[in-house]
């Protein structure tokens, strides 16, 4: 733990050394990128499930990932948010934070919040719970044994509550909600954390048409502000939130681009929009 | 808005009835039954035998262990089966000091306990000084369980050690233990372990001035001990333990670390054992390593599972009705009573997954919908 410390410490004053003006704790956005992939490898037993995959985020970017089963996408996500370790390759939030020494809670404190491909609420809490529980606060446990919820805090719950439409379930526990319902819950939990860059691993499945149309809605109307990566097969969906296509492939990048010109690329149709 | 105070929101933690019941309980357990021990005279029919005191008094001592258990299993989702090993250290730090007080009344008339005699010692092991203050021992009580808690939990805990794997290893924890006290050399009296008590700071330990202390301390503790859990699981702290329960890697990556709050509410869990442990020894007269034996912290899961898991009163109720039915069975049919135990904990297994409280629960809700 010890170690995590020192070693952003001293990247810190690399940093400043060669002339960033940085607030410890901010994220570094001096050269607009907020995540930065270099060559990530991960293997499993041998499989390359990512190789040497490269990708940068722009700060405020909404960026969706397509590509078919297996191609990574998940583990992607994995990687970037401390689950699974990369093997080699680099990882850096903004210019300076360096995502390969933190732990799970460690990233989420910094600013990346992450929603998972099936739904995970906590189903034994209430809905007010599951959103009081994400709020951005400190999190630590002698804190919280002498927490109390306050009106600005219960205000933040409410005015998310009222953003997924889940105001008028507020009591139930979560597991008795529906699954786009869930879906909604866990995006509430991710913006409860106001986190700066927010990953979502196919936030619409199981959604009707008209609930993924207004997730698509709240999207849009997040980027600039944070920065999104949608993970997601719904095409229409895609075409709906705009912004810089990729296709990944085999654990790397195969295409990148609009969506039209990724759609009318050769290789994109043969791996995965032509079968 | 004005802060609230933070003794006004541990009161508050507790709902009315709440309060009305521990008030109940409190004038029960702390003014009638000891009036009716040592005020009404033994050929009355009101009269409570001291047989009576001592069995609730014992009772309630594992009702402490099966909330504690229950903040841990029942709240927080970690099955511990190790949890008899944090009740018997309490246990022995405070025998060690009523070892003490036993002076030279022993059978061998010496300054040392009988068994250290017997094993030709001549003088008290290192570990034994101070045993003769009663706060040093109390302080043996609180540190030692909760020392031992903190050490295991934070290596199980850091290596992310959980479900089955941690209830294994308890049981190898406690097991252990039990082996090691059962050696004569560790200084703890080997398999006889500490008995024939005399005192408790100079006063008789079989008066029943003395056994109704006890008895009322012990109800003290376990009502305080409800209280205190009551506020835990109301608590920002006890949501964070149930998401825990619920959802782990989630827990985590909207920041919080489990890590510490797994390890508070283990060591807690070991703290209150060991109180118990200590309030048991002198009630009963007697502690030895088979109370570390794996078999006795599986029996403590049985009572949350039997009360209710995750209620608070509920494990009180199991920890009554299974100890109830113990002392029943090994007087009437002796034989029967581990048939009658696994029986009993399948039933509640199959059918009672919430256990009595939860069967209660389910009667009130039918009660209230016809
Ligand atoms: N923990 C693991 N152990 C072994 N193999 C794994 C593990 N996690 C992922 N994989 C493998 O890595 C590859 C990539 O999986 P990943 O879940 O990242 O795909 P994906 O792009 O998210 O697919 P989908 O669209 O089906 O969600 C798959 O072949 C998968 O079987
Ligand atoms: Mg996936």
């Amino acid at each position: 733990m010890t170690a995590h410390t020192i070693d952003r410490e001293q990247a810190w004053e690399d940093s400043t050394s060669i002339g960033h003006p940085l607030v410890q704790g901010e994220v570094d956005l001096s050269h607009n990128v907020i995540l930065y992939l270099d060559n990530v490898t991960v293997s499993f037993d041998g499989f390359r499930a990512l190789n040497a995959l490269s990708l940068n985020i722009d700060a405020g970017e909404l960026r969706c990932i397509i590509g078919p089963n297996g191609a990574g996408k998940t583990t992607m996500m994995d990687v970037i948010t401390g689950k699974t370790r990369a093997d080699r390759g680099k990882l850096f939030f903004g210019q300076t934070i360096d995502l390969r020494r933190m732990t799970e809670a460690e990233i989420a404190h910094a600013g990346i919040g992450r929603k998972f491909q099936k739904p995970t609420v906590f189903e034994n809490l209430s809905v007010f719970e599951n959103l009081e529980l994400s709020m951005k606060m400190d999190k630590r446990a002698r804190v919280s044994l002498f927490a109390w919820l306050d009106d600005d805090a219960r205000d933040k719950v409410a005015d998310t509550l009222r953003l997924i439409r889940l105001d008028g379930e507020a009591g139930r526990p979560a597991g008795l909600l529906s699954h786009g319902q869930k879906q909604w819950l866990e995006i509430g939990m991710l913006l409860m954390q106001d986190p700066k860059l927010l990953l979502l691993d196919e936030p619409v499945a199981g959604m009707t048409d008209d609930e993924t149309a207004r997730t698509g809605e709240l999207f849009k109307s997040l980027a600039g502000k944070h920065s999104l990566v949608v993970v997601e097969h719904d095409m229409a969906f895609i075409e709906q939130l705009g912004g810089v296509v990729t296709v990944l492939h085999e654990g790397s990048v195969l295409a990148e681009g609009d969506l039209a010109t990724v759609q009318n690329d050769q290789r994109v149709i043969e791996v995965y929009l032509g079968r | 808005m004005s802060r609230t105070p933070f003794i006004v929101r541990f009161l508050g933690a507790t709902p009315k009835q709440g309060w009305i019941a521990i008030a109940i309980a409190a004038a029960i357990t702390l003014v009638l039954l000891p009036a009716l021990h040592l005020l009404v005279p033994a050929s009355s029919p009101f009269h409570v035998s001291a047989y009576v005191i001592t069995l609730v008094g014992k009772i309630m001592c594992y009702a402490i262990v099966a909330v504690a258990m229950d903040l841990i299993w029942g709240y927080t989702g970690i099955l511990s089966l190790g949890h008899g090993v944090f009740f018997a250290l309490g246990g022995y730090a405070f025998g060690m000091y009523l070892m003490r007080q036993i002076g030279r009344d022993g059978s061998y008339q010496s300054d040392l306990p009988d068994f250290m005699v017997f094993l030709d010692w001549k003088a008290l092991p290192w570990y034994w000084t101070g045993s003769d203050s009663f706060l040093w021992s109390l302080l043996l009580v609180l540190v030692v369980p909760a020392l031992v808690a903190l050490v295991f939990g934070f290596f199980a805990f850091r290596s992310r050690i959980k479900g089955v794997y941690f209830s294994i290893i308890t049981q190898a924890l406690t097991f252990a233990a039990m082996l090691f006290f059962f050696r004569n050399e560790t200084g703890f009296g080997g398999n006889n372990g500490f008995t024939d008590f005399k005192r408790i700071l100079g006063h008789s330990i079989t008066a029943p001035e003395m056994r109704v202390t006890l008895f009322a301390l012990t109800a003290a503790m376990l009502l305080g001990t409800l209280v205190l859990g009551r506020y835990l699981v109301t608590s920002k702290f006890g949501r964070v333990l149930a998401a825990i329960r619920d959802a782990e890697s989630r827990v985590m990556f909207i920041g919080y670390n489990p890590l510490h709050y797994k390890l508070f509410i283990w060591t807690l869990s070991a703290l209150l054992c060991g109180i118990a442990g200590a309030l048991y020894v002198p009630q009963v007269g007697i502690i030895n390593p088979g109370e570390m034996s794996p078999a006795n912290s599986i029996e403590i899961a049985i009572w949350v599972a039997v009360g209710g898991r995750a209620t608070l009163v509920g494990p009180v109720l199991g920890a009554f009705i299974v100890n109830l039915a113990k002392s029943f069975f090994t007087v009437a049919f002796p034989e029967y009573w581990l048939f009658f135990l696994g029986a009993l904990f399948v039933v509640v297994t199959l059918w009672l997954p919430d256990g009595v409280v939860g069967l209660w629960r389910k009667l009130r809700n039918k009660g209230v919908a016809a």
